[in-house]
């Protein structure tokens, strides 16, 4: 049973575009779809290995730029920012690695929180790159229906998922979950601890660069402010997988289901302006206190209260 | 024959605190070395130094002849040196097999090979049947004897017990006893620190006294129970508690 779900999802998911949803609809799936991907790259480094990140923003825009780069200085199709945001993400990563991974717990967190922000105002005053706050705009749009989009995006999701699996049942994950538990044992077992996290750190901050040269390509548009976000893109990250479920396979993408279509629920509220900040706020103190593991990794949990629900 | 592990002239220092200060002595291959001394004597930080947590202060500790002091532990680890810890370091939200698996790997290059070397590691330690308990929930002994099993897993040449039976009941430590004994047999050098005076004299071939950082005193279990210095050491740790 637990086999054959990914494969059965993937099709039912493949499928989605013949039922000639709006285009609203699909717009919120591919923004699901990308939030889980992102997700599941945070989960490799944070909930996995255990090195709390704050700054993923960095390399989502980093991935994003990389994108939009190519298109408006080397007359590129945004799309090669896929594969060459590879690059580009990989190098940034070594060095926020370099800086922060020598930081433990909390102070591992303010350290990639910095490097999101440092990212951001340089993005903004490289303007002869960047184009500064002006940002930059993908003028031809590959396509205007978005069902290929769709399809891109739940490509890089399938990929996503699969490589995760691999990792995580792999040496390499016995190695990221022993570092989370004691990094002294860890290096005492023989696990070179800075390495690894440095291979987490990588691993993660390409997957998430990728997602974001999607976004680019699939939005057209992008500024430091967007892509550099340190609420809407690093602490969603962060919501995204917690309120899912921290180093599960599904969590990423049942935390990125509810979080989008929170966002777009609470958003449809009239008058609610900045107030729907507070909602997130308060839906993520619910959270952290009923289901400290999410809603994947406190499963039982919610099918017990399901049940007494039903009988009483 | 030369000595597995040399320990010359090592001291380390903690600020203004000289936790060890100029200890010398060797490990031959195939022993076992008692490491004995009163709180605070400086145990389980020339343990830190040997393993690689903290570089020596001054000194150097050469493993087959090779300086390994200034390595990471890691590395130390992957030469053949493994270690347990007094303050027991489970993953804690690991089952115990996962455990020793994360460890095997340090050899294993694949994961049927890592899961052999820690099924083996389990059943020579009488873990087995726990294999699939969450070590959190482990009650004391045994994970006393996960340490164990874990460093049996990096299928080391030398291993370092730090203490592996303090707090155990008599049943647990007549079981850690063999274990350690076993593992003797097998033909792996073996240094111990140990509070409890009949265990270390019955199973140490040598031991090593440390006192205030300093070495008072080394020999045979019968060598040192003569010692005066030893002696002295021990009575005024007792009056001075
Ligand atoms: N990381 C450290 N920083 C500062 N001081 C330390 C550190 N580690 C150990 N010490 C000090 O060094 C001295 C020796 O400590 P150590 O733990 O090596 O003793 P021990 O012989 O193992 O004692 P016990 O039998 O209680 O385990 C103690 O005074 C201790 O407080
Ligand atoms: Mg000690």
């Amino acid at each position: 049973m637990k086999r054959i779900l990914p494969p059965v999802i993937l099709v039912l998911l493949a499928l989605l575009p013949l039922l000639g949803l709006s285009s609203y609809w699909m717009h919120i799936f591919i923004l699901v779809i990308m939030w889980a991907v992102i997700g599941m790259a945070w989960n490799l480094l944070g909930g996995y290995c255990g090195q709390v990140s704050f700054g993923h923003a960095a390399f989502f825009g980093v991935g994003a730029y990389t994108a939009g780069i190519l298109y408006n200085k080397a007359g590129l199709s945004g799309w090669w920012g896929l594969p060459l945001s590879i690059v580009a993400v990989t190098a940034s990563a070594l060095v926020i690695g370099f800086i922060c991974l020598r930081l433990r717990g909390p102070f591992f967190a303010l350290g990639t929180l910095a490097m999101g922000v440092i990212l951001r105002v340089t993005t903004e005053n490289l303007r002869s790159l960047t184009e500064g706050d002006l940002g930059i705009m993908i003028r031809e749009r590959t396509w205007t229906e978005k069902t290929w989009y769709f399809y891109i995006i739940l490509s890089i999701a399938a990929s996503t998922y699969f490589v995760v699996r691999k990792v995580i049942e792999s040496k390499l994950g016995y190695y990221f979950v022993a570092i989370r538990e004691d990094q002294d044992a860890a290096e005492s077992l023989g696990i070179n601890t800075t390495f690894y996290k440095n291979i987490a750190l990588c691993l993660s901050a390409v997957i998430t660069g990728i997602a974001g040269a999607f976004y680019t390509n699939y939005m057209g548009y992008i500024d430091p402010k967007v892509v550099f976000a340190l609420h809407d893109i690093s602490i969603v990250t962060i919501m995204v997988v917690m309120v899912g479920g921290v180093a599960t396979f599904w969590g990423p993408a049942v935390g990125a289901v509810i979080m989008v279509l929170l966002a777009e629920l609470i958003r449809s509220i009239p008058k609610l302006g900045a107030a729907h900040h507070t909602l997130f706020g308060i839906l993520l103190i619910v959270i952290i206190i009923f289901l400290p593991n999410g809603i994947v990794g406190d499963l039982p949990k919610l099918r017990k209260i399901f049940r007494l629900g039903r009988t009483s | 024959m030369k000595p597995l592990l040399e320990v010359n002239g090592v001291s380390r220092f903690f600020g203004g605190l000289a936790a060890v200060t100029g200890v010398s002595f060797s490990v031959k291959k195939g022993e076992i070395l008692g490491l004995i001394g009163p709180n605070g004597a400086g145990k389980t930080t020339l343990f830190n130094v040997v393993n690689g947590f903290y570089p020596p202060s001054r000194g150097e500790v050469l493993f087959k002849g090779k300086r390994i002091s200034g390595l990471k532990p890691h590395q130390i680890c992957r030469l053949g040196v493994a270690r347990t810890f007094q303050v027991v370091k489970p993953l804690q939200r690991m089952s115990v097999l996962d455990n020793v698996i994360a460890s095997a790997f340090v050899r294993a290059n694949s994961r049927a090979r890592a899961d052999e070397i820690a099924i083996e590691a389990l059943r020579f330690t009488g873990l087995y049947d726990d294999r699939d308990v969450i070590s959190k929930g482990l009650p004391l002994g045994k994970r006393k004897r996960l340490e164990i099993a874990r460093a049996l897993a990096t299928q080391p040449e030398m291993i370092l017990f730090d203490e592996s039976c303090a707090g155990l009941n008599p049943t647990e430590l007549g079981h850690s006893i063999e274990i350690i004994r076993k593992i003797k047999e097998r033909g792996l050098t073996i240094m111990v620190i140990e509070h409890h005076m009949k265990v270390i004299m019955s199973i140490s071939d040598r031991i090593v006294v440390l006192n205030y950082g300093e070495k008072i005193a080394e020999g045979t279990p019968a060598e040192i129970t003569a010692n005066p210095l030893v002696i002295e050491a021990y009575l005024g740790a007792s009056q001075g508690a």
